[in-house]
């Protein structure tokens, strides 16, 4: 990671690798939904709403894997000083918030049919929306924070306090026992049949790699803007 | 109840949202990094 704190060897990695990123996860994620809307059969519960799990489960792990990012950017602002890590926790904030709110959106969808309800404050779908609100509040802190000219130490202490609320989402099905089903996809194995789980996968790393391809492309801005930024103070030096 | 037209919005959603932050993050790189090589010429 620190051979990366180089910007301009950071953007001879990043700018070949946003582009594989793009064709790579556009590719997997069109193939990946469009296997689950016509080739896996229909589940014998939840009938065709099940095809939601290829979009729901992407979003889900990426809007807590973003916050995962955002907390490994605060501990290395922090602790290393790392040059980019303010730009890249900065960088991640936006995708991550996308994706938790297809999580929400795309959940209270499959809710209503499956459920009857769009929504219900069990454990789960809380803890989801507050990830949801703190990306909010790291984006203001965070934007706010920079254009006051500050490190980004305040937006990476509050980074490192709301990674409290990623055990609470991943247990909650756990220690609260509501409307939202237990784990079904674990690391050892699934609960949910070879026969529709398949184009999981495919989702799974084709929206992961479109999430890369986000936080790379918000990473370049950013350097470019704080170039632009430097050069114009010296030329008005 | 039809369960299709559940399925169809939920994959609208994601579409436009992961188009639109892609979208956003694209042209906001491409203005940025322009507004800098511009300064470069100058």
């Amino acid at each position: 990671m620190h051979a990366l704190a180089n910007p301009a060897r950071f953007l001879r990695i990043a700018r070949p690798a946003t582009t594989w990123l793009l064709l790579v996860g556009l590719a997997l994620a069109i193939a990946g939904m469009a296997a689950g809307l016509t080739l896996t059969p229909p589940d014998y519960l939840q009938g065709e709403t099940v095809r939601i799990l290829y979009i729901h489960v992407p979003s889900a792990w990426l809007g807590m894997a973003g916050w995962l990012g955002i907390t490994a950017a605060s501990v290395s602002q922090l602790v290393w000083r790392h040059p980019l890590a303010a730009v890249g926790g900065r960088a991640v904030a936006p995708a991550g918030a996308t994706f938790a709110a297809i999580c929400l959106i795309t959940g209270s969808i499959w809710g209503r049919p499956t459920w009857g309800t769009w929504w219900e404050w069990d454990g789960r779908l809380t803890s989801m929306l507050v990830l949801f609100f703190l990306y909010l509040g790291y984006i203001a802190l965070a934007s706010a924070e920079r254009e006051r000219g500050g490190e980004g130490r305040i937006a990476a202490i509050y980074g490192l306090v709301g990674a409290v609320n990623l055990p609470i989402i991943h247990y909650s099905v756990l220690w609260w026992r509501t409307l939202h089903q237990g784990e079904s996809i674990g690391l050892t194995g699934s609960t949910i049949d070879n026969s529709i789980l398949w184009p999981l996968p495919l989702t799974l790393v084709g929206f992961t790699c479109l999430f890369g391809a986000a936080v790379l492309m918000r990473m370049r801005a950013e350097l470019a803007q704080t170039k632009v930024e430097a050069r114009m103070r010296r030329m008005g030096a | 109840m039809n369960p299709w037209p559940f399925v169809a919005a939920a994959y609208l959603v994601a579409i436009c949202l992961t188009g639109g932050l892609l979208g956003w993050a694209f042209a906001s790189m491409r203005r940025a990094e322009a507004a800098a090589d511009a300064l470069k010429h100058r």
